[in-house]
């Protein structure tokens, strides 16, 4: 593998925009056949040079060559003709168009004009057979799981006869086992020759797939390793430049005694909650300073569980009690005058305002809690943002930036600060850490466990399991669209246990019957 | 892991054929309909009625075939209804001037497109609304009306009224007109331009999701051009066949009728928000309101403003049923 020449090679790249140099003298190369992970922060300069590689961006310097010979593409579209695809993170297909349709527009094999729709469908299903994927390419792509659909994309790019799959985190909005099939795929096609450029920040998954790795940091080049020579640790600290040990005071926090929270009135009791089509009815109790994390696969109903103790979907029957005190919630209004704040997993599409600045983002949630007839003063505007932005650590540092400028972990910490902002008593935090780098996954979870040992409830929801198990007291695991165990958090408790539990959820329903 | 499990636990939907619901509605609320008049009135069933509401309406057909194209990628183009009376007065006042037919019949025919083709750029180059735009483009054709003449201007042109009066029929006396004709010229062609084009392809491509259309390397703004450029076409083509039905042009005719356009659309089955949609549903769309103004004349006694009454309650009950199958799975 490391004999053979690179496909590609990347020499001396340099970009500036105006105020930022987003990459300085990088060099990056990538052989055939291997899986080559790119890694870094946000904010590293992993996109900027996938951009520059596939034409988006111009270079400032350096060279690019394709199989030994200079190219410089001027879009993806020439890119992709050269052999270079790119699929990212969100899927870039037409949900109302069938899957073969989906792979073969705009290149769709054709008679005087008119597309030959036999043949497009014929050759879909050979080339989707060959990524040992068994769908009906007339359905439209719609009625698929996100996973198929990245596949599908996959697939569109492969059939282009790429050379160089780039890959830019495929795997944040999929569980374990579309992940563990993505990877089935990831392997094929490096043992066809395809040279795959994989952004990830699944620190396990790089492990599990990449042959080589690339750390960037600050936009220069760190360095170039295989996969078996660099420990985890070791690259977690090149990636962020520092040695890691805040992660070993958070580890404690979790074993502390969930009985002595458990004492007392529970801040939210609800029993019976549930709605039809979208999660079983479940009953759960949170207490004051208690971290209830939800595990589960993608899809169990994780997140429908938040929107019911939200309001944002209505309850179909059960009570709930607040302070003891028998109560409703019902609307998102409701919820946020008993104290309870939601920070959406959607945070592009039901979250962040792109257009406003940060501190109109941060403001907002307190408006909306006050009336609107009683503005904010100025001042308090302010001081309340500027303790935020200091208090997380959100740079740029300027209130004023509109957020669509910011990086992803930034804009859910503006997101985090909304609600932090109207002091919630309970904050739901939907897949906070998603698609958000490693140093800003530690300062939220840490700002977790800050925040429930100042005695804020929080309902954790994540799909990573060691995150869960290091922030919560108590676990509840869904699986289906059930609410299957609530487990304390002791010295028992590990990620394989819960992985049984989600699995075996099942068995118990059948028991059941 | 296999395949089979994964597909399985892929959390694959429950799958009907959604897309085609819409156009099954339709389809059934027609014969429904027909069904009634049949067995209310028994002139009903003459298949004279059945052309008299194409010969009616080809216009209108040919105008909401252009529209298709248009809603399908998301879009409106509120400027169809002046389009069309713009391009009758034009053909008028060129008649009258003396202008031989075939001559007035391209510069009318151009008119419309070229329109189209303006403001299409306009939405794609200055990515401003489409419904602002066209609503410009409405007022200026308009304008352009009561510019040309504030008063209607009858055709006496021979080639106009020979085409007015052409009958094609059957030797039971059954007839249509070459209107009627030229419609379904339009309605093949454009059928097959949307199922079997490329350009059709980006059509519903741009409609079910703009921003991958791009990354998938599409001509977004090519194919968005194209499609206010042949609603432009369209109108034009209805303005010609209103002009024949008439054999005049008037300031004021066709006001509103963007609207029934819209309607006609809507209720054959496209879908508002674009990517989803058939000409085939059009047709159906543009004969159901073909078919409740024929119950309303048969019935004699009812105000004809029942008729968008009527057409109100259905355009309800079809965005209601769009919204229930949920057509945008996203």
């Amino acid at each position: 593998m490391t004999d053979s020449r690179p496909v590609l090679t990347m020499t001396g790249i340099s970009k500036s925009f105006p105020g930022v140099r987003a990459l300085h003298d990088v060099n990056f190369r990538l052989f055939p056949g291997e899986v080559h992970a790119l890694m870094g922060e946000n904010g590293a300069g992993k996109s900027t040079l996938i951009k520059v590689l596939t034409g988006v961006y111009d270079t400032d310097q350096g060279a690019i060559t394709l199989d030994g010979e200079p190219v410089s593409f001027t879009g993806p579209m020439q890119a992709t003709a050269a052999g270079v695809s790119t699929v990212y993170q969100e899927v870039n297909l037409c949900t109302n168009l069938s899957v073969a349709e989906n792979i073969f527009i705009g290149r769709e094999p054709r008679v005087f004009g008119a597309v030959r729709w036999g043949e497009v469908r014929r050759r879909a299903r050979a080339l989707l057979a060959s990524l040992d994927l068994d769908l009906d390419v007339s359905a439209p792509l719609g009625s698929y799981s996100l996973a198929i659909q990245q596949m599908v994309a996959i697939a569109r790019a492969i059939d282009i006869k790429a050379r160089v799959l780039i890959l830019d985190e495929p795997t944040s909005s999929l569980d374990a086992g579309e992940v563990a099939q993505l990877f089935r795929i990831m392997r094929q096609l490096r043992d066809e020759g395809i040279a795959i450029l994989f952004v990830t920040h699944f620190l396990d998954q790089v492990y599990e797939i990449s042959d080589r790795i690339t750390v960037l940091r600050n936009g220069g080049l760190v360095g170039e390793y295989l996969t078996t020579e660099l420990p985890q640790l070791s690259l977690v600290e090149k990636m962020i430049g520092k040695e890691l040990d805040v992660l070993e005071g958070i580890e404690e926090h979790s074993r502390r005694d969930l009985a002595a929270l458990e004492e007392g009135t529970p801040l939210v009791a609800v029993s019976n909650f549930g709605r039809a089509g979208a999660v079983e009815p479940f009953s759960l109790t949170i207490h004051a300073g208690e971290v209830v994390g939800l595990a589960g696969l993608l899809g169990s109903g994780r997140t429908e569980v938040a929107r019911l103790l939200f309001g944002a979907d209505r309850t179909d029957g059960g009570q709930v009690a607040i302070d003891g005190t028998a109560s409703s919630l019902r609307t998102p209004a409701q919820a946020i005058d008993h104290g309870v704040g939601f920070c959406s997993e959607n945070r592009r599409a039901e979250g962040i305002v792109a257009d406003l600045s940060v501190r109109e983002n941060m403001i907002l949630a307190m408006q909306a809690a006050r009336g609107w007839l009683r503005p904010i003063p100025r001042r308090r505007q302010d001081e309340l943002v500027d303790k935020y932005v200091k208090a997380l650590n959100i740079r740029p540092a300027d209130p004023e930036v509109p957020v669509r400028n910011l990086s992803g972990g930034n804009q859910q910490k503006v997101l985090l600060a909304r609600w932090l902002i109207t002091e919630p008593r309970l904050l739901i935090l939907d897949e906070p850490t998603r698609g958000i780098d490693i140093g800003a996954k530690t300062e939220i979870q840490k700002l977790v466990t800050q925040l429930s040992d100042g005695g804020m409830a929080v309902l954790f929801i994540s799909a990573e399991l060691e995150e869960v198990l290091r922030l919560s007291h108590k676990v509840a695991v869904m699986r289906d669209r059930q609410m299957v165990a609530q487990l304390a958090n002791d010295e028992s408790l590990d990620a394989d246990r819960i992985m049984q539990t989600i699995a075996s959820g099942s068995h118990r329903e059948e028991a059941d019957r | 892991m296999t395949t089979g499990t994964l597909t399985a636990a892929g959390r694959t939907r429950f799958r009907l054929p959604r897309k085609q619901i819409p156009v099954l509605a339709t389809l059934a609320l027609l014969l429904v309909m027909y069904g009634i008049g049949v067995s209310q009135y028994t002139a009903f069933s003459n298949v004279q009625v059945i052309f008299n509401v194409f010969i009616d309406n080809g216009f209108l057909l040919v105008v909401a075939v252009g529209m298709t194209f248009v809603i399908l990628t998301g879009g409106i183009d509120l400027s169809v209804g002046s389009v069309v009376a713009m391009t009758a007065m034009v053909s008028a006042a060129l008649l009258q001037d003396g202008m031989p037919a075939a001559l007035v019949l391209v510069i009318a025919l151009l008119i419309g497109p070229t329109l189209g083709l303006l403001m299409g750029c306009v939405i794609h180059f200055f990515e401003i609304q489409p419904f602002i735009v066209t609503l410009a483009g409405m007022f200026f054709a308009r304008g352009m009306c009561t510019f040309i003449s504030g008063a209607s201007i009858p055709i006496t042109d021979g080639f106009w009224t020979s085409m007015s009066q052409e009958r094609i029929g059957d030797p039971r006396g059954n007839f249509v007109s070459i209107s009627v004709l030229i419609a379904f010229v339009v309605v093949v062609i454009a059928a097959y331009t949307l199922a079997y084009t490329r350009l059709g392809r980006n059509v519903y491509a741009i409609g079910g999701n703009p921003q991958s259309a791009l990354l998938m390397g599409l001509p977004v703004g090519r194919t968005r051009i194209a499609v206010y450029t042949i609603s432009g076409l369209c109108s034009a083509i209805g303005g010609i066949l209103l002009s024949f039905y008439t054999l005049s042009g008037a300031p004021l005719i066709a006001v509103g009728m963007e609207l029934d356009v819209i309607a006609a659309v809507v209720i054959g089955g496209t879908v508002l928000t674009g990517g989803a949609g058939y000409v085939f549903g059009t047709v159906l769309g543009v004969l159901v309101l073909g078919v409740i103004q024929t119950l309303i004349t048969f019935d004699g006694s009812l105000n004809s403003w029942w008729t968008k009454i009527v057409i109100g309650g259905l355009l309800f009950a079809f965005i209601l049923l769009q919204r229930l199958i949920g057509i945008r799975y996203k």
